[in-house]
């Protein structure tokens, strides 16, 4: 093989060793959490790390992503004169596809770097190697507890952050364009309803909506953990490794969202 | 040279134990044989009388081929030892028979370029091996080979005559209990005070109380010479690195191994905080038993606390043996190795 091949195929082979350690650690997070020892304590305070200190964040771009496309979508509704459909607009957008995926991306930024950044100091202070060495496996005391307080909170902070995206969208609602306030909260539940129901009284649109928070979650605290035991070479390597976790997570949520919202699309109209 | 070491490294635990006679005392031949009379050595030699020349604290013979300048720094780090240091230090070629408690048999291990070649060494109980060597010559890869943190390519770890190479993953954590490894930065958690770090191993394997694992964590910090009331709350970014180290000690013998790991303890420190640590790190060995591996790169210390030094170069063992042996070597590498020394 000439040296040109032989380099490709060692590039080749390191990138699908990388992807294979990623699930490798993804399978293991999710299956530790059925095993003892089970560190309630470190779940509890992952979930305020990530649940609770993110509410700031995602109150403030819900609420102005929800006006932003009152505003913009205001202008072609009414060329065609269905201004007071806006509720149905905003609510659509926000519940099954902008709710989920700004949350996410926000969250993939604040959340997923700082999980890589105190894992990664932890790696390059020798820490990982100190619970290994005392007997405790990383996997189950730092990783798990991260991807289930992930798994829980990210469903509830795009609850939050499409609530307060549709009181964006009503306040531009009522206070610019001079609608009724009543009248777009109707349009808002017409919209969820017309998406239809499973077991008569959960709304097809909250499925999707909440589905995709939740595989969010795991993504970004799975890679931000994966980065994180993968630092080398110190503080420069930490830096690295928050990066390139945000990039990654941000990455992989859009790419994931397009793959979910095809097959959620095709089992909801059928 | 290099081959009689490592050959006698190599050799089954059972001949390298053979009882010491004579006078001689504190030195393990090369050749695994051991020591003659001085009466007989001194035959060897021209010009050289009946009667051994012995020093009377050591028992050596002073009349071996020595440079007068390493000879007299011997003497001198010898003078300034306390009395117990040299007869722990007599009192360890009665071992007799004994299995090792840690045991390499030809392990190899490349990461990108190999770093371990066909490195074979034993620790037997209540020893002290201090592992010395040029930086990056994979010193704390052994460490992390006992540890079973790596898996050698090739050859097998025992621990207490078990092979820990094909453990699985909870096996091999059950095997650490019976180790503490203080690491270079003593690697305490940072979002833990002093207490917290040191209970953490009993918390983890143990069922004492509360109240047992506080007077545990006290009774280390005694040990190892800080005051509980006062550092127990602190966190570590708020302790000197010489008190880290403390602490790594301390948390590293929570659990009364038989084992204890040390990766570089005294670098970085000052002389006078190296002195201590090193005698900490006797006072455990003479005190509670444990048998020791200590990587390190100071010369002095080791000198002073091992039972057998393994000089790494090349990526190989060069050298197995006792201080004294290790100063009265032929090697040119050794000899620029130690230096001024």
């Amino acid at each position: 093989m000439s040296a040109l091949a032989a380099r490709l195929n060692d590039a080749a082979k390191e990138r699908v060793l990388t992807v294979q350690e990623y699930f490798t650690l993804a399978w293991n997070a999710l299956r530790f959490i059925f095993a003892r020892p089970f560190y309630a304590g470190d779940v509890v305070q992952q979930m305020d790390a990530i649940g609770v200190q993110s509410l700031g964040i995602v109150l403030l771009t819900g609420f102005f992503t929800g006006m932003v496309l009152a505003l913009q979508s205001s202008v072609q509704l009414q060329q065609f004169g269905a201004l007071p459909y806006i509720g149905r607009l905003v609510a659509g957008s926000m519940i099954r596809e902008l709710g989920p995926v700004l949350a996410g991306l926000m969250v993939a930024g604040r959340v997923g770097s700082g999980i890589a950044a105190q894992i990664g100091s932890m790696r390059v202070t020798e820490q990982i190697d100190a619970l290994n060495t005392l007997g405790t496996d990383p996997i189950k005391k730092l990783v798990t507890p991260r991807v289930i307080a992930a798994l829980v909170m990210l469903p509830v902070l795009t609850v939050i952050n499409d609530f307060v995206g549709i009181l964006g969208g009503n306040v531009i609602a009522t206070l610019l364009l001079g609608l009724p306030s009543s009248g777009y909260w109707q349009t808002v539940w017409d919209q969820i309803a017309s998406g239809g129901f499973t077991f008569r009284y959960i709304p097809n649109d909250f499925i999707q909506g909440l589905l995709k928070p939740f595989v969010f979650g795991g993504i970004i605290s799975i890679t931000g953990c994966y980065f994180g035991l993968a630092t080398t070479g110190g503080t420069e390597g930490v830096g690295t490794a928050t990066t390139r976790t945000v990039v990654t997570a941000s990455i992989l949520i859009l790419v994931v969202d397009y793959f979910m919202t095809q097959v959620l699309l095709t089992v909801f109209s059928a | 040279m290099a081959d009689e070491p490592r050959d006698r490294a190599m050799a089954p635990a059972g001949e390298r134990d053979a009882p010491d006679q004579g006078a001689v005392r504190g030195g393990r031949q090369a050749d695994g044989r051991s020591a003659p009379p001085s009466s007989e050595r001194a035959g060897d030699r021209p010009g050289a009388t009946a009667s051994p020349d012995l020093d009377e604290r050591t028992g050596t013979d002073r009349r071996l081929t020595r440079p007068t300048s390493v000879r007299r720094a011997i003497r001198d780090e010898l003078a300034s030892d306390s009395g117990e240091d040299l007869v722990r230090r007599a009192e360890e070629d009665d071992l007799g028979e004994r299995t090792a408690v840690i045991e390499l048999e030809h392990v190899s291990l490349a990461f990108d370029q190999p770093v371990l070649e066909d490195i074979s060494f034993a620790a037997r109980p209540g020893e002290t091996i201090v592992v010395v060597g040029e930086s990056g010559t994979g010193k704390s890869t052994i460490l992390k080979l006992i540890l079973r943190l790596l898996v050698p390519d090739r050859g097998r770890v025992l621990i207490d005559g078990q092979d820990i190479t094909d453990l699985s993953f909870n096996e091999a954590l059950r095997v650490r209990q019976k180790m503490g490894m203080v690491f270079q930065g003593a690697a305490l958690f940072d979002s833990m005070t002093v207490y917290e770090n040191i209970a953490y191993p009993l918390r983890e394997h143990t069922d004492l109380t509360e109240e047992e694992i506080e007077a545990r964590v006290r009774e280390k910090l005694e040990f190892v010479d800080l005051e509980p009331d006062r550092v127990m709350s602190q966190l570590p970014s708020e302790l000197s690195g010489g008190m880290k180290k403390r602490v790594g000690i301390a948390r590293g013998m929570a659990n009364n191994p038989e084992i204890m790991l040390y990766d570089e303890p005294t670098s970085g420190l000052d002389p006078l905080t190296t002195g201590t640590i090193t005698r900490l790190i006797m006072k455990l060995q003479r005190e509670l038993g444990v048998t020791s591996v200590v990587v390190s790169h100071d010369i002095r210390s080791a000198f002073r606390m091992a039972s057998a030094i393994a000089l790494l170069a090349e990526r190989r063992i060069a050298f197995f043996g006792t201080p004294e042996e290790m100063t009265g070597t032929d090697s040119k590498y050794i000899r620029d190795f130690l230096g001024g020394f």
